[in-house]
C-alpha cells in the first residue's frame, strides 16, 4: 500500500512541480509592477552620502537640491539597465539632470559599461554595497527617482523608464509639479518611442 | 501583393497543421491505415507552405518593401543584402517563423528518414510535431504577425540592430534554433511512445541519433553566441550568464542528460520513465527558453505585461504542451517497467550519476534565472541574481563531473568493482593532480588551488580518455564511430575546462587613457597607440584606432578597434579589434575621445581562450561522428539529401 502511493507521488510529481511553476508566472502575468508603493514619495530624499564613481570627493542628498533631478538606479550586471540606456542618454541629450546611482556593482565593470554605452550622467555616485539603496528602497535595478528642487522624492519607477507605461507615470507626475522642462524632454522621449 | 500571399501561406499551413495533429492519432486510436497516412503528405505541405511564407516575407526585406511593418522596423536602404536576409530573424515575429520553418524542416526529416518505422509510430509522431507547429501558426497569425502592413509605407525604413550586423550573429539563431526544435524529435517520439504505451529498447534507438544531431547544432550554437559576444560586445568575456544565454543554456544541460540516458536505455532497458521525463524536460525547456528570449520574460519582468496578448498565449501554450505531456508521463508511466537490473558500481549507476550532475546544474541556472521573476509573483521584491552565484555553482558541480568522465566510459555495464577502476585510474589520477597543482606553482611561483584543481581536471579527463582509446586501439577491433564521438566529445571537455581555468586565471585587462605615441606593457607585450583616423564602411562610418603589438622589440602585429556609427541611428557601436592565435588574445576596445587627442581604451591579453570554443568543436563533432555510425548511417544520408533539397527549394 505505502509503496502504491510512493509510485503513483512520483509519477504525478514532474506535473505537480510544472503546476506550481505555472501559478507563479500566472499570478507574474497578473501583477502590474507600476503598483508597488513607495513610501518616500513627497518625503526628503534620505540623507546619504556616496563616493563618486570617477574621482574623488563626495555627493549627498544637499547636492540634490536647486535641481529638478532624475536619480537613476543602474548596475553593469542589470540586463535591463542596458535596454533603457539609449532613452536614459536621450534624456540627457535634452538637458535634463540625471544622477547615475551605481548600485552593487564594481567600479571596474560599472566604468567599463559607460564607456561602452556612453555616459548620460552629470554625475556618477556608487554604492557598491547597496546600503544606501536600501535606505531608499531599492527593489532592484533599474529604478528612477524624481526629486524636485527642493530635494523631496516626488516619483519612483520600477523597471526600465522606457517602456510606454512608466514613461506615461512619470510624464503625469511632472505635469503634476509643473517640471516644464523634464516634461518636453520627457514628452519627446515618448515620441521617438511611439514611432 | 506578395506580402498577402505569404500571410495566406501561413494560414494554409495553420490548416494543414491542424489536420496534421487530429486525423493521424485518430487514425492510430482506430487503426484507419487511410487516417494514418495522411500525416506524411500533410507534413510535407505544410513545410512547403511555411517555406512560401518565408521565402515572401526574405523577399519583402530583399526588394525594401517598407510597408510591412516588420520589415520597416528592421532594415533601410543601405543595409546589406547579407543583413536584410538575416533580418528576417532580427526581432520577435520573424523568428517565430524562422522557428516554425525549422520544425517543419525536422517534420520532415523524420517523415523520410524513419521509412522503417512503424507507421502507427510515425502517425503519432507526425501528428505531435504538428500540434507544436499549430501553436507556434497560432501564435504568429492572432498576435505577433510579420506581415502586418503600415500606411502609408515610410520612404525609409529603420535599422537592423547594429549589434546584430556581424556573421556570427546572423548564423546565431538558426543554429540555436536547429538545437532547440531538434530536441522536437525526441519530444514527439516520447509523447508517441507514451501514447502507444509502448517504451521499449528500439524507442532509445529512434530517438537517438535526433537527440545527439540536435544537441550538436545546439552546441554550436551555444558556442557561436558565445564567440560573437566576445568579438562584438567589446566586454572581454565569452560568458555573462544573462537570461538570453541562460536559456539556451537550460536546454543543453538537459540535452545532454538526455544523450546519456538514452545511452542506457537503449543498450540496458534501465530508466525508461526518466529518460522520456528528460525528453520532455529538455524540450521544454527549449520553448520556455525561446519565449524567455523572444517576450522579454525577464529581460525586465516587466516586459511580460507590456504585452499582455503574448504573455498569455505564452502561458497557455506552455501549459497545454508542458502540462499536457507530463500529464500524460503520469497516466501512462506506470505501465512502464525497466527490466534491467545492475549493481550500485555499474556504468548504468555512472549514467545516472552523470543524470543528477547535469540536472542540478539545470536547476541551478533554472532557478537563477526565474528566481527574481517567482520572487516578483510573491511581491516580495526584486532580485537579481549575479554572476557569483553562478561561477560558484559550477565550480561545485564542476569537479564531480569530471571525475565521473573519467571513470563512466571504463566501468562495465551492470556491474564492476572497485579495486579494478581504482587500480586502472589511480596513477592517472595522482599525475594529473600533481601536474595540475605543480603547473600554477611553475607560472607564477606561488601555490594556487583552484586555478590548479582546474588543470587537474582538465588533464584526467584528456587522459583518461586517452587511455582508454589506447586500450581499445590496441584490442585491434574496429571501433564504432558512436565510441569515437565519444572520445572526442569527452575530450573536448578536457580542452574547454582547461581554456577556461587559464582564461580566468591568467587574464590581464586594463582600462587606459592613451595619447597618440604612448604605448603599454601587458604581460609582455607592447601596445602602441598610433593615432585615430576616419574610416568609411557600407552603412556606418568609424574612428579607427591604430595600435602596434610589439614584443621583445618586434613588431608582431597591428590592432585596429574602431568605433562605428550607423548611418540610421546616432548611438555609437564598439568593435573591438583582436589578434588571435591558438594560445593567446590580445584584444583592443575603443573607448571615449577623451581631451586633447587623447583616447579612452580597454585592453586585455587572454591566454587559451580560443580553447573554450574549440573544446565546443570538438563536442560538436563529436555528436556528428557518434550520430553516423552505421548503426544509424542509412539514415543520415537520407536526412542529409533530404537537407540539401531543402536548401535548394527555399
Amino acid at each position: 500500500m505505502q509503496n502504491k502511493q510512493s509510485t503513483v507521488l512520483r509519477r504525478f510529481m514532474p506535473l505537480i512541480v510544472f503546476a506550481a511553476l505555472v501559478i507563479f508566472l500566472a499570478i507574474g502575468l497578473t501583477l502590474n509592477p507600476r503598483l508597488v508603493p513607495s513610501p518616500l514619495i513627497d518625503k526628503p530624499a534620505p540623507e546619504f552620502e556616496l563616493p563618486l564613481l570617477y574621482g574623488e570627493g563626495k555627493f549627498t542628498n544637499k547636492d540634490l537640491i536647486g535641481h529638478v533631478t532624475l536619480v537613476n538606479v543602474w548596475a553593469s550586471w542589470c540586463f535591463a539597465c542596458r535596454q533603457e540606456h539609449e532613452g536614459v542618454k536621450y534624456l540627457s541629450r535634452n538637458g535634463v539632470r540625471i544622477i547615475g546611482f551605481n548600485y552593487k556593482d564594481e567600479p571596474q565593470n560599472a566604468k567599463a559599461w559607460l564607456t561602452k554605452l556612453g555616459n548620460p550622467y552629470q554625475t556618477v555616485v556608487a554604492d557598491n554595497d547597496g546600503r544606501v539603496g536600501i535606505d531608499w528602497g531599492v527593489y532592484g535595478a533599474p529604478e528612477t527617482f524624481l526629486i524636485d528642487q527642493n530635494g523631496i522624492i516626488r516619483h519612483k519607477v520600477i523597471g526600465p523608464l522606457t517602456s510606454v507605461d512608466q514613461l506615461d507615470d512619470l510624464i503625469e507626475a511632472s505635469q503634476k509639479e509643473n517640471f516644464d522642462g523634464l516634461l518636453k524632454a520627457l514628452k519627446s522621449l515618448k515620441q521617438q518611442l511611439v514611432e | 501583393m506578395i506580402p498577402e500571399l505569404g500571410h495566406f501561406a501561413l494560414i494554409i499551413a495553420f490548416a494543414i497543421a491542424i489536420v496534421q495533429s487530429v486525423v493521424p492519432l485518430i487514425g492510430a486510436a482506430k487503426n484507419d491505415a487511410a487516417l494514418i497516412s495522411i500525416a506524411r503528405p500533410a507534413a510535407l505541405v505544410q513545410f512547403l507552405f511555411i517555406g512560401l511564407a518565408y521565402a515572401a516575407l526574405t523577399h519583402a526585406f530583399i526588394v525594401h518593401d517598407f510597408s510591412v511593418l516588420y520589415v520597416s522596423q528592421h532594415s533601410n536602404m543601405v543595409q546589406p543584402l547579407m543583413y536584410r536576409i538575416s533580418g528576417v530573424w532580427g526581432s520577435h515575429e520573424g523568428s517565430l517563423l524562422l522557428w516554425t520553418l525549422i520544425l517543419s524542416i525536422w517534420t520532415i526529416a523524420v517523415a523520410v528518414y524513419s521509412r522503417n518505422l512503424p507507421e502507427i509510430l510515425m502517425a503519432r509522431v507526425l501528428a505531435v510535431m504538428a500540434m507544436i507547429s499549430t501553436g507556434f501558426l497560432a501564435f504568429m497569425l492572432f498576435t505577433s504577425n510579420p506581415f502586418e502592413r503600415i500606411f502609408p509605407a515610410p520612404l525609409d525604413g529603420n535599422e537592423l540592430n547594429p549589434l546584430l550586423q556581424d556573421p556570427g550573429l546572423a548564423i546565431h539563431p538558426p543554429m540555436l534554433y536547429m538545437g532547440y526544435v531538434g530536441f522536437s524529435v525526441a519530444f514527439a517520439f516520447a509523447v508517441a511512445a507514451l501514447l502507444g504505451g509502448k517504451l521499449d529498447a528500439t524507442w532509445a534507438r529512434w530517438s537517438r541519433p535526433w537527440t545527439t544531431i540536435a544537441w550538436s547544432f545546439l552546441t554550436l550554437g551555444i558556442a557561436l553566441g558565445s564567440w560573437w559576444a566576445y568579438n562584438e560586445l567589446g566586454w572581454g568575456g565569452w560568458w555573462f550568464w544573462d537570461p538570453v544565454e541562460n536559456a539556451s543554456f537550460m536546454p543543453w544541460l538537459v540535452g545532454t542528460a538526455l544523450i546519456h540516458s538514452l545511452a542506457s536505455t537503449e543498450k540496458r532497458g534501465v530508466f525508461k520513465s526518466w529518460t522520456v521525463l528528460l525528453a520532455i524536460l529538455a524540450f521544454s525547456l527549449s520553448l520556455l527558453g525561446t519565449f524567455i528570449v523572444r517576450s522579454g520574460v525577464l529581460v525586465s519582468v516587466h516586459a511580460f505585461a507590456t504585452d499582455p496578448a503574448r504573455g498569455v498565449f505564452i502561458l497557455a501554450f506552455l501549459v497545454i504542451v508542458v502540462g499536457g505531456s507530463l500529464a500524460l508521463y503520469a497516466w501512462r508511466s506506470a505501465t512502464v517497467v525497466s527490466y534491467g537490473r545492475f549493481l550500485w558500481f555499474s556504468r548504468e549507476s555512472a549514467l545516472l550519476l552523470n543524470n543528477i550532475i547535469f540536472l542540478t546544474a539545470a536547476a541551478a541556472v533554472f532557478v537563477g534565472t526565474m528566481y527574481p521573476l517567482v520572487v516578483d509573483a510573491f511581491g516580495i521584491g526584486k532580485i537579481s541574481v549575479g554572476r557569483p552565484y553562478f561561477d560558484t555553482m559550477f565550480s561545485l558541480v564542476a569537479i564531480p563531473l569530471l571525475l565521473l568522465i573519467g571513470i563512466g566510459p571504463v566501468v562495465r555495464w551492470k556491474g564492476d568493482n572497485w579495486s579494478r577502476i581504482a587500480r586502472v585510474s589511480a596513477i592517472i589520477f595522482i599525475t594529473s593532480l600533481v601536474l595540475g597543482l605543480l603547473l600554477p606553482f611553475l607560472i607564477e611561483e606561488k601555490l594556487n588551488v583552484s586555478t590548479g584543481l582546474g588543470l587537474a581536471g582538465a588533464l584526467w579527463v584528456a587522459l583518461t580518455t586517452f587511455k582508454d582509446l589506447f586500450i581499445r586501439l590496441s584490442q585491434k577491433v574496429r571501433l564504432p564511430l558512436s565510441y569515437i564521438g565519444m572520445i572526442m566529445a569527452h575530450f573536448g571537455v578536457a580542452i574547454f575546462v582547461a581554456g577556461v581555468t587559464v582564461t580566468m586565471t591568467y587574464s590581464e585587462e586594463k582600462d587606459l587613457r592613451m595619447v597618440p605615441g604612448s604605448s603599454y606593457n601587458i604581460s609582455g607585450y607592447d601596445f602602441r597607440f598610433q593615432g585615430v583616423r576616419k574610416v568609411q564602411g557600407a552603412n556606418y562610418t568609424a574612428d579607427e584606432a591604430v595600435i602596434e603589438i610589439w614584443r621583445d622589440n618586434e613588431r608582431s602585429g597591428e590592432l585596429l578597434p574602431q568605433k562605428r556609427v550607423y548611418s540610421g541611428k546616432g548611438n555609437p557601436m564598439t568593435d573591438a579589434s583582436i589578434d588571435k592565435t591558438l594560445f593567446r588574445d590580445l584584444y583592443a576596445a575603443l573607448g571615449e575621445e577623451l581631451e586633447s587627442g587623447a583616447w579612452s581604451m580597454r585592453v586585455y591579453y587572454k591566454p587559451l581562450i580560443r580553447w573554450i570554443w574549440l573544446g565546443c568543436l570538438f563536442m560538436t563533432a563529436g555528436g556528428v561522428l557518434a550520430v553516423s555510425d552505421r548503426r544509424y548511417r542509412q539514415t543520415v544520408k537520407q536526412k542529409f539529401n533530404l537537407k540539401n533539397s531543402v536548401a535548394s527549394s527555399t
